[in-house]
């Protein structure tokens, strides 16, 4: 008995010394010293809780019944983690951008942050573990067992195993809870925890390898002795099932990537993304060292012990036999600390899950959790998060209790693995298939996870425990295709083969199949394209449209899971950013998607979209996200309608272009024309001015008449050179602004007169028809401009007009303050082709004789628009109509009013 | 406007980092075909078959090779400064990608 006085002391002491470590671990992460916590060695050191009880003790019996089998349980996760660039990083890095929490998480994540996904992943984990933990709480009391009895190798029951597993599970569950729950938000790391679990990680190591050595080369004669030994045991021959060899690789890879807890290490605990570079090659060589010397141990104990003892233990019973007590009692710590380890672990993933996605929910709903409401969320969380913990242990230890801690616990360990394998095809397919949707992920999940309890775990209770023996031997309701262990007629297959490859099989065709016919929801694509692209797309959550949202209910709501100071911290951050003062930022969508991240590495992603949801009013998706959902689609839509409009554009531009060019070309045609015309009509008065006034010079001889006759033609052409300077003048000083007005006001009747008599009164051959009533109009404005305008007018009509009896009626028009006078004569009007160019400088319509200069209109516009009036050709009136706009009264600043 | 087009040749270490990137993700193919050779060893007639000792030292010596050339890779895969190697979409996968600087989604 004094051994198992001195197990139990040093067993104490090194509890003890864990606790230290993880209380030093921990405060030394809390005063920023820890730089040496978040070496990557400590990450492939963490990662070792792969390696758990069952492996330490059971990867021995595993060698001694069925040879070299056992090292696939460790090949797998070596190919996995050597591959780290593909799928692990990418695992890692969707971890750390969308605030995971657990597996659940993810997987709810991926698949529109649905909260039914992350329960029911969450019940598979919780069923599949608690037998895993039962597991570890039988290897220990098993172990201490040995070191209770006179004769080790005695499978007799001195201790009472219930108790021992009693207090270990005590033990453990309140490590887990003073080192797991520290802070409520899991995305900070449990850097106790993971401290221990490295120094625990060491240990097994170390006491394996100290076994392994002394097998070899204490009780053995080296490893050629060993080799001879191995080659003359039962084991010597290499008779592993093919079918086997593959799906235990497979699975464990599988398991590696799904188990809760080697996800919580791996994806959740991970500091930097750069520790997997170290993990590639120390992991796979941790798991080599860790397999070893497993078949040495296993033909040695074979050799030396009784055939009664139980191969699980030889790790234990060889050491002691031959005496070595210390090296038994390593060996003992060394199983010890696997044992834990797992438990601390996967008791800290499954409470996590469990907390989030199953109690908070129904505790928020239960109360009406709204952010409207008092009290701190945040106990609650991690009250529940603790609650869970100890369930878990518990439920443990009720299943060890249940059991009976028989032979058929020794099964769980693959058993196990093959359940949690069934997350792969939803896990695998949300990382890499954009088209995987919720539906899909339900579907393979729910398939795989009824194939497995039905072929897999039911019956591994043994026979009448659960399933009838009826089932076992002629199917579920006499099928016969039903058999458990001969799904549709694959009869003779390894169970745990037919197990894989039926439920796995069977999962991903459900998964895929039901992902192409089903269609996602917007959140469920916006969470796709983001996982899928995570290494193109920025970190970013769904968009939170509308500014709905309070920032005070948003502080009430953080504030209550986070805890104040984090809030306001938190707050007072994102208000400075946005330039405010204060605590309360605006509720941008940027904001509001990091507060989100926040709290969803406190309660999991799908109770932070509920709560927040809450809050902002439910504008789930925006239309910007479902642009980010089809990224490339509106990119490419985007572009081709930006080349639309600008091709548009172009077309209206080239329009513009011609029109512009075609009146160009006119102007210069009917400049050229004018020019012409301007020096024959400068040349003709000044050939005759030259003519007349060289026969005055030259000719003495002229009569008085004559002289008075040429002197009158000289002096009339003299005249009409003036008035073409007069008019190129006046346009000038028009057209550079100089002009000067005198407003003053005047009856528009009296204008219209003395504009008529100035064109040559009724009498010229023309009839005026006016409208005088409607012509009794007061006027401000620059009298002798307007008449110019109006003379112009006039005297263009008795030009052009062409009708055998001209005629010209002025109407007038009142509105607004405007005056629209209208000059419509019955000729033929100016044709099309000339309307846009008549009140061009230069422009004459036609090569007619009729001799103005072409400015007579042009200096029209330009004195209507100093009037702040216009003038415009008006079609479709019977004959040439221009209307003429003017205002009632010109403001004075002289400006168009 | 249209997305940047990655450029068709890189720097020679860039181009180095990928292939080692590849190298990696190739790795576990290499690691699955040579673990399935001893499923070719089981069933050999009587007496001519290959032992579990044997077998042990080829697993192992191929455990300890596939280590090696894990670790090879992850010397060549060192982070390199920020922006030395650019995203691009075929191997998106650039540890400094959280540094550099963040792409815009469409608008």
């Amino acid at each position: 008995m004094t051994i198992l006085n001195l197990l139990v002391l040093v067993s104490l002491t090194y509890v003890v010394f864990l606790f230290a470590v993880a209380f030093a671990a921990d405060r030394a992460a809390r005063q920023g010293r820890g730089g040496w916590l978040r070496s990557p060695m400590v990450y492939t050191l963490s990662l070792s809780i792969y390696c758990t009880a069952w492996t330490f003790y059971g990867a021995v019996g595993f060698a001694a019944r069925s040879g070299l089998e056992f090292v696939t349980i460790y090949l797998g996760p070596t190919l996995v983690i050597i591959g780290w660039w593909g799928i692990v990083r990418r695992m890692v890095r969707i971890g750390r951008a969308q605030r995971i929490t657990s597996i659940a998480d993810m997987l709810s994540s991926r698949y529109g942050k649905s909260n039914q996904l992350a329960v029911f992943v969450t019940l598979i984990a919780v069923i599949g573990t608690t037998p895993y933990i039962a597991l570890q709480l039988q290897s220990v009391t098993l172990s201490i067992n040995a070191f209770a009895q006179p004769d080790p190798t005695q499978s007799r029951t001195i201790i009472d195993k219930d108790v021992t597993a009693l207090m270990i599970a005590g033990g453990l569950a309140l490590f887990t809870i003073l080192f797991g729950t520290r802070n409520l938000d899991v995305n900070e790391r449990h850097h106790g925890v993971v401290m221990a679990i490295a120094v625990e990680a060491v240990v097994k190591l170390f006491a394996l390898l100290a076994v392994g050595v002394f097998v070899v080369w204490g009780l053995g004669a080296g490893p050629v002795d060993m080799i001879a030994r191995i080659d003359a045991s039962k084991l010597a021959e290499f008779e592993v099932p093919g079918s086997r060899w593959i799906a235990l690789t497979m699975l464990s890879g599988a398991a590696f990537l799904c188990l809760p807890r080697m996800f919580q290490v791996l994806v959740v605990e991970n500091q930097d993304e750069d520790h997997l570079r170290t993990a590639a090659w120390a992991f796979p060589v941790y798991l080599m060292l860790m397999s070893l010397f497993v078949v040495p141990i296993a033909v040695m104990g074979l050799q030396v012990l009784p055939r009664t003892a139980n191969p699980d233990l030889f790790v234990l019973t060889l050491p002691l036999t031959a005496g070595q007590d210390g090296l038994a009692i390593l060996s003992f710590l060394g199983g010890f600390s696997s044992a834990t380890s797992m438990v601390i672990v996967a008791s800290i993933a499954l409470s996590t899950m469990v907390s989030n996605h199953i109690v908070m929910p129904i505790w928020l709903r239960a109360t009406g959790g709204t952010a409207t409401m008092s009290g701190d969320v945040r106990n609650v969380a991690l009250l529940a998060r603790r609650l869970s913990i100890a369930a878990i242990v518990l439920l443990g230890y009720l299943y060890f209790r249940l059991s009976g801690g028989g032979s058929a616990l020794a099964a769980i360990g693959l058993i196990a693995f093959v359940g949690v394998a069934q997350f792969l095809p939803a896990l695998l397919g949300g990382l890499i298939w954009r088209g995987a949707t919720r539906t899909g992920a339900m579907t393979g999940l729910g398939l795989g996870f009824v194939l497995w309890l039905y072929s897999l775990f039911l019956p591994s209770f043994g026979p009448s425990a659960i399933l009838p023996q009826s089932v076992l031997d002629s199917g579920l309701m006499g099928l016969s295709w039903l058999r458990p262990y001969a799904l549709f007629g694959t009869e003779g297959m390894d169970r745990v083969v037919h197990a894989v490859l039926w439920s796995l099989s069977l999962n991903t065709l459900g998964f895929v199949v039901v992902s192409l016919l089903s269609f996602p929801s917007p959140v469920e694509r916006l969470q796709g394209a983001q996982f899928v692209n995570i290494f193109d797309h920025a970190p970013t959550l769904g968009q939170w449209g509308g500014g709905m949202g309070q920032s005070e209910d948003l502080l009430v709501m953080a504030q209550r899971i986070m805890g104040s100071d984090e809030a306001r911290t938190l707050f007072s951050r994102a208000a400075r950013v946005q330039g405010l003062a204060g605590y309360l930022p605006e509720p941008t969508p940027e904001f509001v998607e990091l507060l989100e991240r926040e709290l969803s590495g406190s309660v999991g992603a799908a109770t932070a979209h509920a709560m927040i949801s809450q809050i902002m009013g439910g504008a789930n998706v925006s239309v910007q996200d479902l642009l980010a959902v089809a990224d490339e689609t509106a990119q490419i839509m985007e572009y081709s309608s930006q080349l639309e409009e600008k091709s548009a554009e172009q077309a209206r531009t080239a329009r513009q272009l011609r029109e512009a060019n075609a009146k160009l070309t006119q102007i210069s045609l009917q400049k050229d024309a004018f020019l012409s015309q301007v020096s024959h009509e400068l040349r003709t008065p000044m050939t005759s001015i030259r003519a007349f006034s060289e026969i005055l010079r030259d000719s003495g001889t002229l009569s008085g008449e004559d002289q008075a006759k040429y002197s009158g033609i000289i002096h009339d052409e003299a005249k009409r050179l003036t008035r073409l300077l007069d008019d190129l003048l006046d346009l000038s000083v028009l057209e550079s602004g100089q002009v000067e007005l005198h407003t003053s006001a005047a009856r528009l009747g009296d204008l219209l007169d003395r504009a008529v008599a100035a064109t040559g009164g009724p009498e010229s051959g023309m009839t005026i028809r006016r409208d005088r009533p409607a012509e009794d109009v007061t006027l401000t404005t620059d009298q002798d401009r307007l008449a110019q305008v109006f003379i112009n007018l006039i005297a263009n009509a008795r030009k052009y007009c062409d009708a055998q009896a001209p005629e010209l009626s002025v109407r007038v028009q009142s509105q607004d303050g405007r005056v629209a006078i209208d000059f419509v004569d019955n000729g033929s009007g100016v044709p099309r082709d000339h309307q846009t160019v008549i009140f061009e400088k230069f422009s004459r319509v036609g090569q007619t004789k009729a001799g103005g200069a072409g400015l007579g209109l042009a200096i029209c516009r330009e004195i209507m628009s100093r009037l702040g009036g216009e003038i415009a050709y008006v079609p479709g009136m019977g004959g040439a109509a221009f209307r003429v706009i003017v205002p009632e009264a010109l403001n004075p600043a002289g400006r168009a009013a | 406007m249209s997305a940047p087009k990655d450029p068709l040749f890189v720097e020679r270490r860039t181009y180095r980092r990928r292939r080692m990137a590849d190298a990696v993700r190739l790795l576990p193919f290499l690691g699955a075909g040579l673990l399935l050779i001893p499923i070719l060893w089981i069933g050999a007639p009587e007496g001519r078959g290959i032992g579990t000792a044997t077998a042990m030292l080829y697993v192992f010596g191929v455990w300890i090779g596939l280590a090696g050339l894990a670790l090879a890779c992850s010397l060549r895969l060192r982070p390199d400064p920020p922006a030395a190697d650019p995203e691009d979409p075929d191997h998106p996968d650039d540890p400094d990608a959280a540094a550099a600087p963040v792409r815009t989604r469409a608008p």
